[in-house]
């Protein structure tokens, strides 16, 4: 059901193509950022217009633009102001959403394996209870929806997605967690993530992947980026020690397909 | 191999570069120094390339022996300087010689202290920078802060004559000046008045990630969480408790809180090295106003480290 959604969002945007539409809020942020705001809430549409104009920005260039950080509804927009003053910065990125098509671009999908449960899965089994499901239940949910990476931040790698069923919506601990492990699936309210350093935390868990999301001393450092989609694949304990192994050895341990 | 050896380290030590900019999409913090200008003037004092990198402390700096001659120069606010028990001014470089002890006590009227030695330390890159991001351990050596015993290797250093920056700089008065946003309409008239009106204290809550202020509570009229968007360095963010939080170099890439203004780049250092316990009070400008005196601050800044006056080198 959810996938379906998912599906007829995407085609949907694709089909009317969105040409100046886009109705942007330039923010001030001191006098080196703008942040172009597209939308007030979390929403699939605006994540998608936000990544569309951060793909213009890096493929044609504004002069004084140093870098972007595409985020779930807005762009923050990093400038030197010695090379392009706000006003006019703001003009020009007003003309760029102007002819901004946020059509079906290629995304990169990739099916990450999760060993559920066991040591990292610290909220599988008070989950299920809570739900009135059982902890099966809980895995084949979360395992068989889309998510969005909607925003890589917070921490180098990280990854927020937008997707997670309703069901499985459940709000944060009062107290959070003073070590979490890096590769932990979590969820927090609404979102999904995927940790991709050990951190504090007030997300609920319930697995752990092995792939490293950031390894700096890899070719690609960092697995994921914004507008990617993530499915979860189960996994046995010996599949995880091996793909753990793997990762150790300086491997992805997945491949990216292209949809 | 020239080497620099920590004897004894001061709190929060750490190796900074200009930072690493580039990769906050992928959510890697820029990092880089507190206080960049007394950075730059530091590796330049001692004839460094403005890329190399140096040591950053907090409050109080230590003492260190060097394997070879270097220059080195400590800046970032007024601080007791010795070489062998003989006193020498921070603000301009001097030799050190092997065997020698270089001690720095405590910062007076600041907090960040900078010390550069010709060659800079010669720690690897990681993604493209050298400075230390202490929470996820990256840069720097074995990305954390610098400890007792510590040995690091020196880079090659270009030949320089001593020199002095004759006009260390000083901050006048309380005032630091912000730019409202992003989420300025978050906040209402009431709040805005207590913003602008009142001071603020600065928390002892502080490291290189964020400042915490105490003072009067601000309240968000539309709430205190946002969907989560970019950070800058300086953007006030104001959590539940009414306290605003002021991110700093090494703060994460987003953030959830609504930010009510931005500090002006022109006056981060300033705000940066103010005193735990002292007091400051915001002033609101224009985005504009914050462009014109970065630009005019960023010439500043370039004429003094133009105008470094060489001093007679016993070494010849």
């Amino acid at each position: 059901m959810k996938l379906k959604l998912f599906d007829k969002l995407r085609k949907g945007s694709a089909a009317s193509g969105q040409r100046g539409q886009l109705t942007a809020r330039f923010l001030p942020c001191g006098d080196s950022a703008i942040a172009v705001e597209l939308a007030s809430e979390i929403d699939e549409k605006a994540n998608q217009q936000v990544i569309v104009l951060a793909e213009d920005l890096s493929k044609r260039p504004i002069e004084g633009i140093e870098e972007v950080i595409p985020t779930y509804r807005s762009l923050l927009v990093l400038y030197d102001p010695a090379v392009i003053r706000g006003q006019k910065l703001i003009e020009a990125l007003q003309g760029r959403l102007d002819k901004l098509v946020v059509s079906d671009a290629q995304t990169r999908h990739f099916s990450i394996p999760v060993l559920y449960g066991h040591e990292a899965g610290l909220d599988l089994e008070v989950m299920a209870e809570m739900k009135g499901v059982t902890p099966e239940e809980i895995i084949s949910l979360h395992s068989l929806a889309e998510y969005r990476v909607y925003m890589i931040g917070f921490a180098p790698g990280f990854a927020y997605l937008g997707g997670l069923p309703e069901i499985l919506h459940t709000p944060r601990l009062k107290e959070p967690r003073q070590h979490i492990q890096a590769g932990s699936i979590g969820i927090g309210g609404k979102q999904g993530n995927i940790n991709s350093v050990a951190c504090p935390s007030g997300w609920r868990f319930l697995g752990r992947t092995p792939l490293k999301l950031f390894d700096p001393t890899r070719e690609e450092p960092f697995l994921l980026q914004a507008g990617d989609t993530v499915t979860f694949r189960p996994i046995e304990r010996e599949e995880a020690l091996e793909l753990d192994a793997a990762v150790a050895r300086g491997e992805t341990g997945v491949e990216a397909s292209i949809k | 191999m020239n080497v620099i050896q920590i004897k004894n380290p001061g709190p929060m030590m750490t190796v900074q570069d200009l930072g690493r900019p580039g990769m906050l999409h992928a959510g890697v913090s820029r990092c880089g120094p507190m206080d960049t200008p007394s950075f730059r003037l530091a590796n330049a004092l001692v004839g460094n390339a403005e890329e190399c990198s140096a040591i950053e402390f907090a409050m109080f700096g230590g003492t260190f022996v060097a394997s070879s001659p270097v220059r080195i120069a400590v800046t970032g606010g007024m601080v007791d300087v010795k070489i062998d028990g003989m006193t020498v001014s921070p603000w301009e470089s001097h030799w050190l010689q092997p065997q020698s002890q270089l001690t720095i006590g405590a910062m007076k009227g600041a907090v960040w202290g900078y010390l550069a030695i010709s060659g800079g330390l010669n720690v690897p890159e990681t993604l493209g920078s050298r400075s230390t991001h202490i929470r996820t351990g990256l840069g720097g050596l074995d990305g954390r802060c610098l400890q007792k015993d510590d040995i690091i290797e020196l880079g090659e250093a270009i030949a320089a004559p001593l020199m002095v920056q004759s006009h260390p700089r000083i901050f006048n008065g309380d005032v630091i000046r912000v730019v409202p946003g992003p989420q300025a309409d978050y906040f209402d008239d009431e709040a805005w008045q207590i913003f602008l009106g009142q001071p603020f204290t600065i928390s002892a809550k502080r490291d290189r990630m964020a400042q915490s202020l105490e003072g009067p509570q601000l309240k968000a009229a539309r709430g205190h969480d946002i969907v989560s968007d970019g950070t800058v360095f300086g953007s006030m963010q104001v959590p539940g408790s009414g306290q605003p939080l002021v991110l700093m170099a090494e703060r994460q890439t987003t953030g959830g809180y609504p930010k009510i203004a931005t500090v002006a780049t022109v006056d981060l250092p300033k705000f940066a090295q103010t005193p735990t316990g002292a007091s400051v009070r915001f002033v609101s400008i224009s985005a504009e106003e914050a462009e014109d005196l970065l630009i005019a601050d960023r010439q500043a800044i370039k004429a003094s480290l133009a105008a470094l006056a060489k001093k007679p080198d016993p070494a010849g």
